[in-house]
């Protein structure tokens, strides 16, 4: 039984996070990519970028702090190589997009539709710091009108109708209903939520937290939008390890879970937990009944 | 309580499976020998592919995300288990000191064999190999398979003191010629008052020449593999450098071990040093931009502001 996303129907409910997978020929060694639900690329920009400095990602108590600074081969090259190989792997490709301008997202969105096997369109509209990377500042509030609204109407116009459009928002539980009303009323076809929350490297740098502390955070923001909308699609991402994470998320709300940090300690984590999910779809000890989640 | 029944060097026949297994493994054996903890592991499909420098990802203790490298330092048949993988992990901070101190029969999740190894030259050339402290484990294979192959091994091991000093012993059986260094010049040539880097970049030119070595393996700290890959283009011969460069994943997911690399077309690319490495030709790396983006890299070059 498929579950239904946007407009495609995902054959399972568990996918890797974009920035946590690599180019997908590294997990395939551990795993049939086809066996997930889908593949979600790191973020791909228009043109090549070569990242950040050293250290990139460091442990922290909580979790994992990272500053890799988008490093992707730009559209041209994932077009080229990265791309068809996911295709040929079998992987329901989802692609993670960021632009430095709304018409870059326009043509991201118009070339990454052009191409054959693309399940869905990612757009990243909450990078930590996009300032620091040069993209387009997207930590305004979200009203109509605004740049993250002109970014998802103008991918929604620019893709075939049958490439939903995904928009990949902050893990903000106060605001996130808001963000998610004014995207759908651009035309998005379903939310993840979340990413990482801004932090700082011992250092100082800026850098995104990631990892099993944001999991309650990543929860309550799908509950929030499952209550406010609960037709739309949210996928939860935020911290899950383990397939009860997963069933926790999807009793919130959550039409499936993106896997990020946890593949880090160990890349066959997207496959167990799918796996576990086929098994017992609600759990062992009742875990999906999502005891305190309102609505 | 060894149970060896036998020992293989790292790497297989040609046609032996190759890639990373993600399994639960068990430490047989733990040993303290000078600095270091030697571990053997029975780890189930993962023995098997290893070749001369690939290491295996181990945890690093609860509450710890990222993962550990260890080279492996040797393949064996262990009777009852299969085959095992031995490491040596120097206790330096609270990841390799948490494995050190687990006991035999402490169960792991491990990865392995990953990262690109050695390649081995297809004649029977003279190979120089130079090991600092724990990073020379991965040589040791290496050096039974170049001996293998009828080359001439001569080996340079460097540490900082003799409890740091790699099997010198173990060494003398495959090499032609051995050459110790060490810090404190407790063995082998003195060194008092100079980093390790600088007393092989001192030691290797005479060493290269003595050997008229064709290629240079070299495992040790980033400082060192500098000058050794420097020391190797003087003499005109290949180096292949194993580099540890720090990353949470080491299976090539996440982009965190960027290392500067010149490519064939003589444009810089940031590559993974646990994927497109842990050994780069050493002419290769840009050595003296390591954890820094350069600013003539291929993505630049292609117009890409960051
Ligand atoms: C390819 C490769 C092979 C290695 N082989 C060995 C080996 O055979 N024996 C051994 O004792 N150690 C080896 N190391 C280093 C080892 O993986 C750990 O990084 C080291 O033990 C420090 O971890 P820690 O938690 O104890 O220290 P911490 O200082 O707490 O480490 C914190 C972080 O810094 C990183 N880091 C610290 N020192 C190094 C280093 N020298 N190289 C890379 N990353 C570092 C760690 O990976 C970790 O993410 C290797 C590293 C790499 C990349
Ligand atoms: C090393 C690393 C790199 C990441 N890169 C990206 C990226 O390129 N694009 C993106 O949208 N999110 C990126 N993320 C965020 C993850 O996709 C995910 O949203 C976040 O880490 C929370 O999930 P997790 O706790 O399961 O990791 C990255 C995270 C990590 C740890
Ligand atoms: S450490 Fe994650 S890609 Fe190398």
């Amino acid at each position: 039984m498929g579950r239904h996303v946007a407009t495609v129907d995902l054959p399972g409910p568990v996918l890797t996070a974009a920035g946590c997978a690599g180019t997908g020929r590294e997990l395939a060694a551990y795993g049939d990519l086809s066996a997930l639900g889908g593949f979600v690329t790191r973020t791909i920009t228009l043109r090549p970028r070569p990242g950040g400095p050293l250290p990139r990602v460091v442990e922290s108590p909580s979790g994992l702090l990272h500053a890799v600074g988008l490093q992707n081969p730009g559209l041209d090259r994932f077009l080229a190589t990265e791309l068809p190989w996911l295709v040929r792997a079998g992987a329901r490709v989802v692609v993670s997009i960021a632009g430095e301008t709304v018409a870059e997202h326009a043509e991201l969105a118009r070339r990454v539709g052009q191409s054959p096997g693309v399940a869905a369109v990612e757009v990243d509209l909450s990078e930590p710091d996009p300032l620091d990377w040069g993209l387009v500042e997207t930590r305004e509030p979200m009203a109509s009108g605004l740049v993250a609204t002109r970014i998802v109407a103008t991918c929604r116009r620019e893709l075939p109708r049958d490439v939903p459009v995904l928009a990949k928002v902050r893990p903000d539980p106060l605001r996130v209903l808001d963000q998610a009303l004014a995207l759908v009323e651009a035309g998005v076809d379903g939310l993840v939520v979340g990413h990482s929350l801004p932090a700082l490297m011992p250092d100082g740098r800026h850098a995104g937290l990631s990892g099993p502390s944001l999991f309650p955070v990543a929860r309550r923001c799908v509950a929030e939008v499952h209550a406010g909308l609960p037709t739309l699609p949210v996928m939860g991402c935020g911290g899950v390890a383990t397939a009860d994470d997963a069933r926790a998320m999807l009793a919130a709300g959550a039409v499936a879970v993106q896997v990020g940090s946890a593949l880090l300690a160990d890349p066959t984590t997207a496959h167990r937990i799918s796996a576990e999910l086929a098994a017992e779809p609600a759990g062992g000890d009742g875990a999906a009944d999502g005891a305190g989640v309102p609505a | 309580m060894s149970t060896a029944t036998g020992s293989t060097t790292a790497g297989g026949a040609p046609d032996t499976p190759t890639g990373p297994r993600h399994v639960t493994g068990e430490i047989l054996t733990t040993k303290k020998v000078g600095a270091y903890q030697h571990l053997t592991l029975a780890v189930p499909d993962v023995a098997e592919r290893a070749r001369p420098g690939t290491f295996v990802a181990l945890p690093a203790g609860e509450g710890r995300l990222g993962r550990r490298a260890f080279w492996i330092r040797g393949v064996r048949t262990v009777g009852g288990f299969g085959s095992a993988v031995e490491v040596v992990v120097d206790p330096v901070g609270p990841g390799s000191r948490w494995l050190a101190a687990q006991p035999a029969g402490t169960r792991l999740e491990v990865t392995g064999p990953l990262g690109r190894p050695f390649s081995l030259p297809r004649d029977p050339v003279s190979c120089v190999l130079v090991g600092e402290g724990y990073s020379a484990a991965c040589l040791f294979p290496l050096a039974s398979r170049l001996k293998e192959r009828g080359c001439t091994v001569v080996i340079l091991l460097a540490a900082a003191d003799e409890s740091r000093l790699l099997a010198a012993l173990e060494a003398r059986r495959t090499a032609r010629s051995v050459t110790v260094v060490t810090g404190d010049g407790s063995v082998g040539r003195a060194g008092a008052g100079s980093s390790l880097a600088d007393l092989v970049g001192a030691a290797l030119p005479e060493v290269l020449a003595r050997a008229e070595a064709d290629v240079v393996y070299a495992a040790a700290p980033a400082a060192t593999l500098a000058r050794v890959a420097g020391a190797a283009e003087d003499a005109g011969a290949w180096s292949q450098t194993a580099l540890e460069q720090p990353g949470p994943c080491l299976t090539g997911l996440c982009q965190g071990c960027a290392v500067p690399v010149l490519g064939e077309d003589r444009v810089v690319r940031m590559v993974r040093g646990c994927t497109e490495g842990p050994v780069l030709r050493g002419d290769r790396v840009r050595w003296d931009s390591l954890g820094r983006v350069p600013t003539e890299t291929a993505e630049t070059a292609g117009g890409g502001a960051v």
